[in-house]
């Protein structure tokens, strides 16, 4: 018995403590990073390896939900860089104080929208949109008018606003096409709503499983069906009123114990050797790099004309409002 | 009660355990809304989600209940071949891993799941899963297991010799129905509710996914956004008093019911009283094998899709899975430890505070009391280093009340039967935890540490919310799907699920061989 | 010399008194009505209940709150003599040394006790192969192997049949002259009583009293115990 509890915790030592380069001299740049960017699915290895390749240095990711750990560390974290926030909760993170200016120059980025914050650096960008089959669905709605006046049978899964980043971006862009009209198209989108998942992951997995007709994704998800799937039924639906800008964003902590390091790694984010990991393996647009460069199957892709956003005073400021207003609708 | 029964001189081990778990229960609560600086107020809408909270909790315990009922009986008074077998396999839905039994309901019941599809053929209204009354689905799917075997405890612990005296005395089935079983039940059933009751009261996953929106939110998808979406603490805090508070309510209303102790004794038994020949054998297999489809089915669903994929995974997954398995047999050991250590004292009659302690945990919310844990020893550790050890220990905790209804009683007999002869030889300490309580509880230690296994393997839990380098199998399951990896994903699912009952077994097998 | 100095012991509305002495080597029958005590006056000697005055003497050393194990008395209980789970041999061999590790010298005194008692080539079997007479050899072997002072029987032979009965007390009667101990023996059947015991206790109205020959007790009942034995 006590052999075996030994044995146990021993196998548990080497299988849980087996974090790669414990034991080097090397500095460690810590970044805090969601969790599916630092799988060896996502982006993460690709910018572990390529920071590395001259950095001198090793690059740590650390994922997990980013904002309410920071938050509750506040100026004990052990994060030198933060890497995957969201645009509609720069306002909550910035108010926090942790975070230093990035220092680039946002003058020229490939964005839709104006970028003038000096703390939070957009990597990579995407829009909101509902994707469809279109062997499953063959007369999608072509305005988000047309979709809230689909029959209610036309079924779509969103996410909850209160759970998950796309679920907000879904409030906002409701709030941007409507306006105070809100209640009134939620009160129409709301029949065809099949459920409301925690996350973006549940959602996607019923939408391919069959169960709905359209899921809330991003204009760029059937990039990833075509280039990995060869599978070219999956649209996203294009919508004239436009749609909901969302970027994922870097920044440095302040009270880092690497600032050159850290500071580093931020000038890096925007150079091409950066931005032209991020198609294929965040599978969103890059975030400073010309059309021309890059991937065919991201040029290809239909792109809305208007772009909606929200600063992120307005976005704090109707973020109650607009999740009331959704609530609301949702408990008749 | 002037005379006192000797105690035993080893006896601290039990009260020490048990005042550790009410201070860590509480103390996590109380250093969340520490850190918050002072409780938060609730809005209409955490209101709102209480009363579904407690509407829910209480529908799908009597539905559970009530369903079980006919189950247990035709598995009462049944024989058949391989009906051993499926009594084990009926409970597997309680250890299944909440993400794959979803998945698994959603390929049946969903739109575009088998019941859908025939009722279509039918030219019939469909059934939505979605909504309140997936919830439910979910958690009778969940409690059914649960239910069906203390019922059956109940039907199998009335004598065997009531039932020949009722059939010389040439009862009909309705004789035997008010004389014999309605009895028992009305002593039983109370207390299947209120277990199944409790443990509906935390549920999180399940309304997350087949909630279907806002209305069907639960005090503890409520806590979860406190963190998430409001970074709000206190209101977390206060949510998580809230659904203490409720638990010990219902409790309080409660306490003349006991919750049904034999959780995990043998259901093997052959001898059972004969059952009534003509419709009812009819009627009774009819409930037998609903029961299977509805408690298998979706098993299978989830096997069929996702078998074929296994070999294809990744090596991380393979890692991942690894690591999960020892996680999950570090939080079986430790509670086993603790589970004996607390039964052995409440054999002992030690105070009921001791069981009451033990119980905390089914009420506890696993979210509160990670968050709590990580603020309290931050100081001392880093996040990374706290993931997995946190990780393991709450899953550990979360399993006490299931592991103990299994061990109290059996310790208590083993107190009864040998206390006395191995006071009387001096078998204390080690000598005596070798040679007698290790052997002779090895069935329901074996039980409960399959359980304890199963339950921290699928358990993605509070690991979400700190962050790790090092993924469980539950949580590469989710990267998979943030990938657009779905197939993966099912696949992923299906190994999960395999671990999960295969640790379990293997726990249960081991105690049933020793 | 086991002495019981005006002790008291209450549990719920039940009170037991007793202020005798036994003197060492006797045998000693417990006789009364049924829930008169018999019971709990062996258990205050075994160490499973303390009284609420009074003290327990051994020797003229006070074993009032000494635990059950380390008392100078062996037990044999109405039923669960022994552990299901261990073999005859380690069943005995527990009177030795309760974690079992028991060297050679202790193995031999184990098989040595079995083949006294009768059940030489026994020693691996499990309780359950075992006939019940039997297995009270493999608790009367333990007994004698630990060869404490004080033997407490509480009716042990009481689910076996008359003959076999008879065996086990004259075993016992052997066991009890090899080690010099004082036993003390609950019963019901006055003829156990009048077989095995020189003296008897009489418990009554909630007191137990000294010890007095048997025969003359049992030939001449006191109205309580007339009514008794019938």
């Amino acid at each position: 018995m006590t052999k075996t509890l030994i044995s146990v915790a021993l196998l548990a030592a080497t299988a849980a403590g087996a974090s790669p380069a414990a034991a080097q001299d090397k500095p460690v740049l810590t970044v805090y990073a969601g969790d599916y960017i630092a799988s060896e699915w996502g982006p993460g290895p690709k910018i572990e390896t390529g920071f590395e390749a001259f950095c001198d240095c090793d690059l740590q990711f650390v994922t997990g939900d980013i904002l309410p750990r920071i938050l509750m560390e506040g100026e004990n974290t052990d994060a030198d860089i933060v890497f995957g926030l969201n645009t509609d909760v720069t306002a909550r993170a910035r108010a926090s104080g942790l975070f230093a200016p990035h220092g680039q120059d946002t003058t020229d980025m490939t964005l839709p929208v104006e970028w003038s914050d000096d703390v939070f650096l957009p990597y990579n960008w995407g829009e909101t949109a509902f994707i469809y089959d279109d062997t499953r669905l063959e007369n999608p709605p072509a305005s988000f008018d047309e979709l809230l006046n689909a029959p209610d049978d036309l079924k779509i899964v969103i996410q909850d606003p209160r759970a998950s980043i796309s679920g907000l971006a879904l409030l906002l862009w409701v709030k941007g096409v409507y306006g105070d009209q809100a209640p009134e198209a939620w009160e129409k989108l709301a029949p065809k709503v099949l459920t409301v998942t925690k996350g973006w992951s549940e959602s996607y997995g019923m939408f391919t499983d069959g169960e709905a007709d359209m899921v809330l994704s991003y204009t760029t998800s059937p990039a990833y069906h075509i280039a990995a799937e060869d599978d070219l039924t999956k649209k996203a639906a294009i919508f004239p009123e436009g749609h909901y800008f969302m970027a994922e964003l870097a920044a440095q902590v302040k009270g880092t114990d690497q600032p050159e390091l850290a500071q580093q790694f931020m000038d890096w984010i925007l150079t091409p050797d950066f931005q032209k990991t991020i198609p294929l393996a965040n599978w969103s647009l890059p975030a400073k790099l010309p059309e021309d460069e890059w991937p065919q199957v991201m040029r290809n892709l239909p792109r809305p004309e208007k772009t909606l956003f929200y600063t992120e005073e307005e976005a704090e400021a109707l973020r109650q409002p607009a999740l009331d207003e959704w609530l609301r609708a949702f408990s008749r | 009660m002037a005379a006192r029964v000797l105690a035993l001189r080893s006896g601290l081990g039990g009260p020490a355990v048990a005042a550790g778990l009410g201070a860590l229960i509480l103390g996590t609560l109380a250093a969340v809304a520490w850190q918050a600086q002072g409780l938060s107020g609730l809005g209409p809408w955490d209101w709102r989600a209480v009363r579904f909270t407690v509407w829910q909790a209480a529908l799908s315990a009597a539905l559970s209940a009530v369903l079980a009922i006919p189950v247990a009986r035709a598995l009462a008074r049944r024989r058949f071949a391989g009906r051993g077998a499926l009594v084990t396999l009926l409970g597997a839905p309680f250890i299944l891993p909440v993400i794959v039994a979803i998945m698994g309901l959603i390929a049946v019941f969903g739109r575009n799941g088998a019941i859908n599809e025939a009722l279509r053929g039918a030219g019939l209204p469909e059934f939505i899963i979605y909504g309140w009354q997936g919830v439910i689905l979910a958690h009778v799917f969940f409690n059914l297991p649960l239910s069906v075997r203390l019922i059956l405890q109940g039907w199998q612990a009335i004598p065997a010799e009531r039932f020949r005296l009722a059939e010389s005395l040439g009862f009909a089935p309705r004789d035997v129905a008010r004389h014999l079983e309605r009895p028992m039940l009305r002593a039983v059933l109370p207390g299947v509710w209120l277990a199944v009751f409790l443990v509906c009261l935390t549920s999180f996953a399940v309304a997350l996914t087949l909630g279907g929106g806002p209305s069907a939110t639960t005090v503890e998808l409520a806590i979860y956004q406190a963190f998430r979406f409001d970074f709000d603490l206190g209101k977390a805090a206060t949510l998580g008093l809230v659904q203490i508070g409720l638990c010990l309510a219902a409790m309080v209303l409660a306490r003349r019911i006991s919750i049904p102790a034999a959780f995990g004794t043998g259901l093997d038994q052959t001898q059972g009283p004969r059952g009534p020949r003509g419709w009812r054998v009819g009627t009774d297999a009819l409930a037998i094998m609903l029961a299977a489809l509805f408690l298998l089915w979706p098993i299978m669903a989830v096997t069929v899709q996702g078998l074929p994929r296994i070999p294809s995974l990744p090596p991380e997954v393979w890692t991942a899975a690894l690591r999960s398995v020892v996680m999950a047999l570090i939080s079986a050991g430790l509670a086993l430890a603790m589970c004996l250590t607390l039964a052995l004292a409440i054999a002992r009659g030690r105070a009921a505070w001791i069981e009451a302690a033990g119980m905390l945990p089914i009420i506890a919310s696993p979210l509160v009391l990670g968050t709590g844990l990580f603020i309290l020893l931050r100081g001392w550790f880093s996040t990374d280093a706290l993931a997995l050890p946190v990780t393991v220990a709450i899953n550990a905790i979360m399993a006490l009340p299931f592991g103990l209804r299994a061990l109290i009683p059996a310790a208590q007999a083993l107190r009864e039967d040998y206390g006395r002869l191995a006071d009387s030889l001096d078998m204390r300490g080690l000598a005596r935890l070798r040679h007698l309580t290790l052997p002779r509880l090895a069935r329901p230690l074996g039980f409960a540490g399959g359980l304890a296994a199963a339950l921290a393997m699928g358990d993605l839990g509070v690991i979400t919310l700190f962050a790790t380098d090092q993924p469980t199998l539950p949580l590469k399951l989710y990267q998979l799907m943030g990938s657009y990896r779905m197939t993966d994903a099912s696949a992923c699912a299906v190994l999960l699920m395999a671990i999960s009952f295969a640790l379990f077994w293997l726990f249960d097998r081991g105690g049933r061989l020793a | 010399m086991l002495e019981f100095r005006d002790t008291i012991t209450t549990r719920g509305d039940f009170t037991l008194r007793a202020d005798l002495r036994i003197e060492p080597g006797l045998r000693v029958a417990i006789i009364g009505a049924s829930g008169s005590g018999k019971s709990t006056l062996l258990s205050l000697v075994g160490g499973f209940l303390t009284p609420d005055q009074g003290r327990i003497l051994w020797n003229g050393q006070d074993i009032t709150h000494l635990p059950p194990g380390e008392r100078p008395a062996s037990f044999l209980f109405q039923d669960q003599n022994l552990f299901p789970h261990l073999t005859v041999a380690q069943n005995v061999g527990l009177g030795l040394r309760p974690d079992l590790r028991l060297n050679g010298a202790q193995q031999a005194r184990v098989s040595q006790v079995l083949d006294q008692v009768g059940l030489d080539g026994m020693a691996r079997r499990l309780p359950a192969s075992l006939s019940g007479g039997q297995q009270s050899r493999v608790a009367l072997a333990r007994v004698l192997l630990r060869a404490r002072p004080i033997l407490l029987l509480d009716e042990p032979f009481a689910a076996l049949g008359p003959a076999l009965k008879t065996e086990m007390l004259d075993l016992l009667s052997d066991i009890a002259d090899q080690t010099g101990a004082t036993v003390l023996m609950v019963t019901h059947d006055p003829r156990d009583a009048r077989a095995f015991a020189t003296e008897t206790v009489l418990i009554q109205d909630g007191r137990a009293d000294p010890p007095t020959p048997t025969g003359p007790l049992l030939d001449h009942p006191p109205p309580g115990l007339r009514a008794y034995l019938g």
